[in-house]
């Protein structure tokens, strides 16, 4: 399959900030992706440099393998559900969605119709007033309604409810079923989306730390517990992203896929073993890359020479 | 239902089998479509078509052209000596091992063990006494 998106050496510096340090990735088509990482990574950044609301540095930018910048012909292809979008003072949801409608080749009314009736939006009140759930609500439904072939969300979740993000994920899957395309989500809700997102991609300090199928992911670390001489003696010589210890008990997560030896090992030392969920082996990377970490990330090839920490502390 | 740390679309291949296995999905039967797993389970289509596939080539599912996934004939069997063997690996080889260390002869256990199902009848639903 050709990429939807291809982004070399991508560079974005802001003043003193360099907030995208040679960026290198491809978007494949009718893919759900996750973008996650921590404020202030470059999640939207990038984002908005992918759609052309931003301007790059240095480096090379192809959606549809073509230049995004006033390129009609790519932008209406394209959707970017920003979290902090700008209407004007006296629209309502009902004119935000008539402008979609115009822009959009494939969108969808009755979906539309059915997202606000779903998300109670008063669609004639003026987005001035209405409620952070409900101005996250109408970017929801221009994302999905809009059906463009490649649709950003950046933190769609923003003062909506468990159920109406329920909805979200539910809608979201369904329509993407009968109507694949790429889809990019950035989040920090990692363990809601976790299931959502077949591949997944980590921005730490304006680098891909992580590129790689979500299922890969799965089972890339582990959590051993137990007296922590024997967590200590069992985990000599591997990788440890994270390690505390009450009085005796030690849990330490280590990296790396366990072999059948490996759990014997545990067992026979009589450890336990937990299993770290996506969320818990992103927050250990993106932490671990921000101490003073002897050596770059593992799991990132595109990543040759160690992190530069000049940044500030956290 | 879903649990972490393990490859999700092992789990739904797993779910399915379960299904088999219990007999809930007969052989022959129509087995759920990928869509339909995504939208149940609320995963990605691709991680349940992974699932699906894994099924596929174990000779657990077949594919009819047009109409859809169906439950092979013979499926319950595959699943059912698949899952002795992994229970022996499971249960029975640390179960023989402690044994030894015990003391406890091959007779011995055999006795334990009806001693204790005759207390827990309504537990010893495991895979075990349907193999």
């Amino acid at each position: 399959m050709t990429a939807v998106i291809e982004v070399s050496n991508l560079a974005k510096r802001y003043r003193e900030k360099l907030a995208l340090d040679n960026v290198s990735l491809s978007i494949q088509p009718d893919t759900i992706y996750g973008l996650l990482g921590r404020n202030g990574a470059g999640k939207t950044t990038l984002m908005s440099i992918l759609t052309a609301q931003n301007f790059a540095t240095s480096g090379d930018v192809r959606v549809f393998g073509e230049n995004p910048y006033e390129n009609a012909h790519v932008l209406s292809r394209v959707c970017f559900v920003r979290e902090s979008q700008k209407y004007p003072d006296d629209a309502a949801p009902i004119h935000a969605l008539r402008a979609a409608r115009l822009f959009f080749p494939n969108w969808d009314q009755q979906l539309a119709d059915r997202l606000a009736d779903e998300f109670q939006l008063p669609m004639k009140r003026r987005i001035k007033k209405l409620s952070r759930g409900q101005l996250s609500a109408v970017g929801v439904i221009i994302g999905l309604a809009s059906r463009a072939e490649v649709t950003f969300f950046d933190e769609p979740y923003l003062g909506l409810d468990a159920v109406a993000r329920q909805i979200f994920y539910d809608r979201l899957l369904e329509d993407y079923v009968e109507h694949p395309r790429t889809i990019i989500l950035s989040s920090h809700l990692i363990d809601e989306v976790a299931n959502l997102i077949e591949r997944v991609i980590v921005i730490d300090d304006g680098r891909i730390l992580l590129d790689e199928d979500t299922d890969a992911v799965r089972g890339r670390a582990s959590t051993v517990v137990g007296d922590a001489a024997a967590v200590d003696a069992w985990t000599a010589g591997r990788e440890i992203l994270h390690r505390e210890a009450l009085g005796r008990v030690a849990s330490a997560t280590v990296l790396g896929r366990l072999t059948p030896e490996d759990r014997a090992g545990i067992v026979d030392a009589g450890l336990d073993l937990a299993p770290v969920s996506l969320q818990q082996l992103i927050v250990r990377l993106t932490q671990r890359s921000g101490d003073d970490a002897p050596a770059a990330s593992p799991l990132a090839e595109s990543h040759g020479e160690p992190l530069s920490l000049t940044k500030e502390v956290r | 239902m879903i649990d972490e740390g393990r490859p999700l679309f092992l789990q739904i291949a797993e779910a399915i089998e379960d299904s088999i296995v219990d007999g809930t999905l007969a052989e022959d039967a129509q087995a759920p479509s990928t869509n339909e797993l995504a939208a149940f389970y609320r995963i990605n289509p691709a991680t349940a078509a992974k699932g699906v596939a894994m099924l596929t080539d174990k000779g657990v599912l077949v594919k009819r052209r047009g109409i859809g996934m169906f439950v092979a004939v013979g499926a319950r069997d595959i699943l059912l000596r698949e899952r002795r063997t992994a229970f022996a690996d499971r249960f029975i080889d640390p179960l023989l091992a402690e044994a030894r260390t015990l003391g406890l002869g091959e007779d011995d256990l055999a006795a334990l063990l009806r001693e204790r199902a005759a207390l827990a009848p309504t537990t010893a639903r495991t895979e075990g006494n349907r193999a």
